[in-house]
């Protein structure tokens, strides 16, 4: 390995071997010898360099009786009686913007894998600050609506449309999707007084708005409308970890 | 009459295609033959990366292009003899090659691109059937 290295590094005019190697732990050159080659004995030195002067923390201050030296910051009086106790780690307060996988780019057309539209095509319109995405059919196009969706269950493909002209109303978060805990409240055995979930308005209209917008840019490619009607499975000949997305 | 048993044979000029190894899917060309086991081929290696070595006859399959060059001739008279032939197109338009870079676009595609081909031969293989049926029906 030496002698290649050796060879590399002749081959490249840039940087010459001054002392190489001739065996395990042999080199060329002795140690006055290697010293003479390297010239180091003609670089002419500027002599010590000046210590670094440290910073003034003293002031000087005339009292009645003369001039003392005084510190430039006062000490404080209070000092606690007992040990403050440093607050231990907290994994909550280290909330960081969502890291996701680099395929992962508004725009791009997913495929869910789990749940009750897996083998869908949807759209991916943002990440949400918990890290799940925000997602649509477009709901006109293959009947999933604006939902959040867990990355680790879903597939990116490589196809991406751009979404920069279709706005995504900034008040889809994680709490307009989270489900409100009494939902069912209903006690058991009192299932006909449970409410059964309906659609918002909200929902519509936010739906509505953002599809719109989407169905524009989805119409500009063709096959793609199709492409997000169709669901994704697999048959004999698949081999998922051959296949690109 | 002159019904040959064997139509491909290893000789000097005889195009190959390496397929084992880190050259694998290369082309390169019989320069010598070193003894029943290998040959000495060369690329040319300035043309399809292949530099002159031996290689085993286990891991190259020969093809039907052969170019007239003489035994163990330099690397520039191999390539003026291999560009003079055209080699590389031919190899290109052969069934052989067009098959091999089939597969590879096929494993290339993506999802969208696999939805598009599935759209396009049912939509092919519709029209296919429904002239089949015309022609079945004409001459029933």
């Amino acid at each position: 390995w030496i002698l290649i290295a050796i060879q590399i590094e002749v081959m490249s005019q840039n940087n010459p071997v001054r002392n190489p190697w001739i065996a395990k732990g042999v080199r060329r050159f002795g140690r006055s010898a290697a010293y003479k080659r390297s010239g180091k004995w003609a670089v002419k030195t500027k002599g010590p360099l000046a210590a670094p002067q440290p910073e003034e923390t003293t002031v000087d201050k005339t009292f009645q009786g003369g001039v003392r030296k005084v510190p430039k910051q006062k000490q404080s009086r209070y000092y606690p009686a007992e040990d403050v106790s440093t607050p231990l780690y907290s994994r909550k307060k280290n909330v960081n913007a969502p890291k996701l996988r680099e395929s992962l780019v508004p725009g791009a057309v997913l495929i869910l894998l789990s749940g009750k539209f897996r083998g869908k095509r949807v759209v991916m319109l943002k990440a949400l600050e918990s890290g799940l995405l925000l997602v649509t059919g477009p709901y006109a196009v293959n009947g999933v609506p604006l939902r959040r969706v867990n990355a680790a269950y879903v597939i990116a493909t490589s196809t991406v449309i751009d979404i920069e002209s279709v706005n995504v109303p900034d008040h889809l978060n994680d709490d307009y999707f989270k489900r409100p805990s009494n939902a069912n409240s209903a006690e058991f055995g009192d299932e006909e007084q449970a409410v059964k979930p309906k659609v918002s308005e909200e929902r519509k209209n936010d739906q509505k708005q953002v599809d719109t917008a989407l169905l524009q840019q989805i119409n500009e490619q063709s096959g793609l409308k199709a492409y997000l009607n169709a669901r994704f499975s697999l048959s004999k000949r698949d081999y998922p970890h051959q296949m690109k997305f | 009459m002159s019904q040959r048993v064997f139509r491909r044979f290893v000789e000097v000029g005889r195009v190959c295609l390496i397929n084992y190894g880190p050259l694998e899917g290369k082309i390169c060309v019989i320069v010598d033959v070193i003894d029943e086991n290998e040959a000495l081929v060369d690329g040319p290696s300035s043309i399809t990366g292949v530099s002159r070595q031996s290689i085993p006859f286990s891991r190259i399959s020969l093809t039907d292009i052969t170019i007239n060059i003489p035994r163990s001739c330099r690397h520039k008279t191999l390539v003026k003899a291999f560009n003079q032939e055209n080699v590389l197109e031919r190899w290109a338009k052969t069934k052989w090659a067009r098959k091999i870079a089939s597969k590879e676009t096929r494993a290339n595609l993506n999802d969208f691109q696999r939805f598009q081909v599935m759209i396009a031969k049912k939509k092919r293989n519709r029209a296919v059937r429904a002239e089949q049926a015309k022609l079945l029906k004409a001459n029933a």
